[in-house]
């Protein structure tokens, strides 16, 4: 075959998307661990972490950019270098939604949780699988996955509807809680977001695999807000 | 395939062309719209330059070529009996791989042609017009009077595309008109292309696939089959052909996998 040297080039890029995929997951899990076990020793590696995941995206960035410049890719390779990039933005806007979670954490303090951790555990789950079955999807160039992930997405939104509801009634019972409560809402909306994310993965797979460019039109969550 | 709402500039059907007996291309099936570059990429030897040559009779002087099918200009199938070819060139003008400018000065490979085409208008002003839309009036107009050989060969190409232009074609036919340039004037001619499409049809064969993407509308790519017989695979607007081909074959062509 012709080219192997950017044929060998660009299954290393997707082998760096894979691998700063599960940095951007591992991060997500662990800072709400993290979160769970109160710990802020483990909230400031994370947020220090967030440094190599930046670096990663570049290194990325660089290299799928190195090869627009001088390889004059077309077709599919065209767009999977263009996904390549929009990924490596996406897994780097998740792992700051790992450092905002760890961030929170620091600001609680040592207060104890206003209610227990039930649904955030459950969204961050929800979001790691997601994502490692989206980039499994990417490398697969897996059609049917990449449209049927995001589907998944109104579980995590449900979740957050039911947390702020519930934060909501702790709230009205106990006025002097709310800035303890928006912390936990904070944290279920970074997760909120990571899930949209992985749609916004799942639609560049599409468009690798197919060259459409389509948009889920996910339910908004009840108390979603800007970013 | 895309719908073209206005008649088309040049329409080939069942376009069948031999070498004797061998078989060079077979069933194209070809549309060209309007003032629009139109690009004929594909390996060598699956036709290009075959079937550009049919647009304008060029291959009648190949003693063994044959032609089947019918090629529409204005409605007409130009290989009707009734037509004469030199006519047909008249309305296709063709600029070709390495500029050939005739030994003579800047002028007169202008004059020249739109002589023996008839025209009877004030000369000075047709070398000048023709010159400014080919881009090449500034750089020359101190100079008129020299030999045409002396310019270099961006410049000459620029000087075969005013001759061509002289005579008011329809349609040009380009047969890899940038091969003997450098990137500089292969830029320019490009750049020239964009404006005479304004006023005329352009049919560029290339292999440069980059020059094919920036430069033309539709891209028609061919491909030669096991007994080497070119054949239309596959053609679409440019952006579309390079971005998300329909066919393997056009991909793995142009993703530089074929072969
Ligand atoms: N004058 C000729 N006599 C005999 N065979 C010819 C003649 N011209 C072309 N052919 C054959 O017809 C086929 C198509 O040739 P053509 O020159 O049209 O290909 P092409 O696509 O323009 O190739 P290239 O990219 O190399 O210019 C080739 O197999 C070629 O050998
Ligand atoms: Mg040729």
């Amino acid at each position: 075959m012709a080219r192997t040297h950017f044929v060998r080039e660009l299954q290393r890029l997707q082998d760096e998307v894979l691998l700063l995929g599960s940095m951007v997951r591992q991060a997500l899990v662990e800072s709400v661990q993290a979160l769970r076990s109160r710990d802020h020793a483990a909230a400031k590696r994370i947020i220090a972490y967030d440094r190599e995941i930046n670096a990663k995206r570049y290194a990325i960035e660089d290299a799928a950019l190195s090869l627009l410049a001088t390889q004059q890719p077309m077709a599919g390779d065209l767009r999977l270098l263009a996904a390549i990039l929009e990924l490596a933005t996406e897994l780097e806007r998740m792992g700051d939604y790992a450092k905002g979670i760890s961030r929170i954490n620091l600001m609680m303090g040592h207060e104890p949780l206003v209610k227990p951790l039930v649904e955030i555990p459950q969204m961050c789950d929800k979001v790691a699988d997601m994502l490692r079955r989206a980039l499994d999807a990417f490398i697969a160039q897996d059609l049917e996955a990449a449209k049927t992930i995001p589907l998944e997405d109104d579980v995590i939104d449900a979740w957050y509807n039911t947390i702020n509801r519930e934060l909501i009634d702790v709230v009205t019972k106990n006025p002097s809680l709310i800035d303890r409560a928006n912390y936990l809402s904070w944290v279920a909306h970074n997760l909120e977001r990571a899930g949209d994310r992985v749609t916004n993965i799942c639609e560049r797979v599409i468009y690798t695999v197919t060259g459409e460019l389509i948009e889920f039109d996910a339910e908004e969550p009840l108390f979603s807000g800007t970013n | 395939m895309t719908v073209v709402n206005s008649t088309p500039a040049i329409e080939s059907r069942q376009l069948n062309i031999y070498y004797g007996k061998f078989h060079a291309v077979r069933d194209v099936n070809l549309s060209i719209e309007r003032n629009k570059i139109t690009a004929m990429i594909g390996p060598s030897g699956c036709g290009k330059s075959t079937v550009l040559r049919c647009f304008n009779r060029m291959n009648d002087l190949i003693p063994i070529a044959r032609t089947e099918g019918e090629v529409l200009f204005n409605g007409q199938n130009i290989y009707a009996d009734t037509v004469d070819p030199v006519q047909v060139r008249r309305h296709v003008g063709m600029v070709f791989q390495k500029p050939n400018p005739f030994p003579k000065s800047i002028y007169e490979n202008i004059a020249w042609g739109a002589k023996i085409n008839g025209f009877v208008g004030n000369m000075d002003e047709l070398v000048e017009e023709s010159l400014r839309d080919a881009a090449l009036w500034d750089e020359v107009k101190d100079k008129l009077h020299q030999s045409a050989l002396g310019l270099s060969g961006g410049q000459q190409q620029r000087l075969c595309i005013a001759r061509t232009i002289a005579v008011k074609p329809d349609i040009i036919l380009m047969d890899e008109p940038c091969s003997a340039l450098d990137p500089i004037a292969t830029l320019k001619i490009e750049d020239l292309m964009r404006e005479l499409v304004e006023n005329y049809t352009i049919i560029i064969v290339t292999h440069n696939m980059q020059q094919a993407a920036r430069v033309s509308d539709y891209t028609a790519f061919f491909m030669v089959d096991d007994s080497r017989t070119g054949h239309l695979m596959e053609f679409g607007p440019t952006k579309e052909l390079f971005t998300k081909p329909k066919h393997k074959q056009t991909e793995d062509y142009i993703t530089g996998r074929f072969g």
